[in-house]
């Protein structure tokens, strides 16, 4: 079943991230694929994230696909002006990678390469607008038509939590309105503040036509949780979790991370309009079953 | 046309810059500024002259530079962004904030600076006019980077520059 029937299908939908290597082999993806296969519905190719040169997002879907499980392709507006991200949706589509999750992207300054050019020709809406009219209209930016059209099915990311707080899920509506069908969350922590985003959200009446999936990551060690807090632009790690995390000897901070991801599945699963969860797990996808069977979602749940 | 600097103008690389100018006397100036028979008899007059045009554009440079922290895109966002301008964003943005703002409303590439966009959200709605900031934003049109935006304005080069309605598709020979 692909991520676009699951989500149509009203059952509770599970992605996971895959980090690309830094190195010319896509070994490591199909291994990761291999050990997500039947766990999760689609897995996430990332496109140099947080600005580090790594494999790009297509090669690695396409090795996703190889491995049997349905690939969905980061694309950022960082790197590639409106002539090369249109190019691409062209190249994954006919090479049969068919969804698509676009983001602006993080800035090169937090990078490997901080005096990089940031392209950021498009933004990220311009960017889906762009992607849909292409789909449904068959046409490119220019209005020069295409032949075929491109398939694909869009995503979005929104970080429910950063400020303008009250201006985030109408951001979010823009990015529907640009075609956006389904979200993914940043990180999620603060679980009542996601569920006064969530309200925010069924308000404008946007999961009906946007599929939400929450963001929920497990932190593997003490060092990988300061520098989640500190160093990720956009992710908010509460006092709380922290202590808790911090309470506990060194050795026990990755069970421990994982009981916390399987909870916040939990809680973030009986909030209305939630239609899945996006398992921010790159570089720790073996964290995959311990959070999904602790929250009571694992192997042959719902069919998967 | 006459020969005016434009296109690929060498413009300083993007800083969030805070508004020197009230958000009421923005709006009030707006309504004084609005496009009409008057506003584009001046404009054309002013294009039709070279160096008009040129002391004109100067003018809008320095202006805007000083009043918004203005590097001359040349399609101007200010009218519904509360007159905080969103080029000053280092990634550029025209349709509202990303990701990485800081809980404090910093932005993630200045954290000295306050986001571009946490203040036009919190101008714009002082004024009742948060519903601006859901307009969707067509791709900047980089031919236009140093023109006076106030002539592209008043001759109705800037119509399509955002929308309420997506349904049409984002360009036309952008």
């Amino acid at each position: 079943m692909s991520l676009r029937e699951r989500l149509a299908s009203g059952s509770f939908a599970v992605t996971a991230e895959i980090s690309a290597p830094r190195g010319a082999s896509t070994d490591p993806i199909t291994r990761a694929a291999t050990l997500l296969r039947g766990w999760v519905d689609a897995v996430n190719l990332t496109d140099n994230q947080g600005s580090k040169v790594r494999l790009a997002s297509w090669a690695g879907s396409l090795a996703v696909l190889a491995a049997g499980l349905e690939p969905v392709m980061q694309m950022t507006c960082r790197d590639r002006n409106r002539i090369a991200l249109q190019s691409d949706l062209l190249g994954a589509s006919a090479l049969g990678i068919r969804t698509i999750l676009v983001m602006t992207g993080d800035h090169p300054k937090f990078g490997d390469h901080p005096g990089a050019k940031p392209v950021f020709d498009l933004d990220s809406i311009q960017l889906l607008w762009t992607l849909r009219t292409m789909r449904d209209q068959a046409v490119l930016l220019s209005g020069r038509r295409l032949d075929p059209a491109p398939e694909c099915f869009l995503g979005a990311v929104e970080n429910p939590f950063a400020p303008p707080v009250e201006f985030r899920a109408d951001r979010l509506a823009k990015k529907v309105e640009a075609g956006a069908q389904f979200v993914q969350t940043q990180f999620v922590f603060d679980v009542p503040a996601f569920a006064r985003w969530m309200a925010r959200v069924r308000d404008l009446g946007l999961p009906g036509r946007c599929a939400v999936l929450a963001g929920v990551g497990a932190v593997r060690s003490l060092r990988a949780l300061d520098h989640l807090r500190d160093n990720v632009p956009g992710v908010y790690v509460p006092d709380e979790v922290y202590r808790r995390l911090r309470a506990l000897p060194a050795d026990r901070t990755a069970a421990e991370g994982i009981r916390l991801a399987a909870e916040i599945v939990e809680q973030v699963r009986e909030i209305p309009g939630v239609a899945g969860v996006h398992l921010l797990v790159a570089g720790n996808e073996e964290a995959v079953p311990g959070i999904l069977d602790g929250a009571g979602l694992g192997v042959g749940h719902d069919g998967r | 046309m006459p020969p005016i600097p434009a296109g690929l103008v060498t413009a300083g690389p993007p800083v969030p810059s805070r508004p020197h100018l009230g958000v009421r006397v923005a709006y009030r100036l707006q309504r004084v500024l609005r496009p009409n028979a008057g506003w584009r008899w001046l404009s054309a007059r002013i294009e039709a002259a070279g160096p008009a045009r040129a002391a004109f554009t100067g003018a809008e440079r320095v202006v805007k530079r000083d009043l918004f922290g203005c590097r001359m895109c040349g399609q101007c966002a200010l009218p519904v962004t509360g007159y905080v301008c969103p080029m000053g964003c280092p990634k550029e943005l025209r349709n509202g904030p990303c990701g990485g703002v800081g809980p404090d409303g910093s932005c993630e590439v200045y954290p000295a600076l306050r986001c571009v966009w946490v203040d036009a959200y919190e101008r714009a709605a002082s004024q009742g006019r948060a519903a601006d900031l859901r307009l969707l934003h067509r791709p900047a049109d980089h031919r236009r980077w140093g023109q006076s935006s106030w002539l592209n304005y008043w001759q109705g080069r800037d119509e399509g520059l955002w929308t309420g309605d997506a349904s049409a598709g984002p360009g036309a020979g952008s």
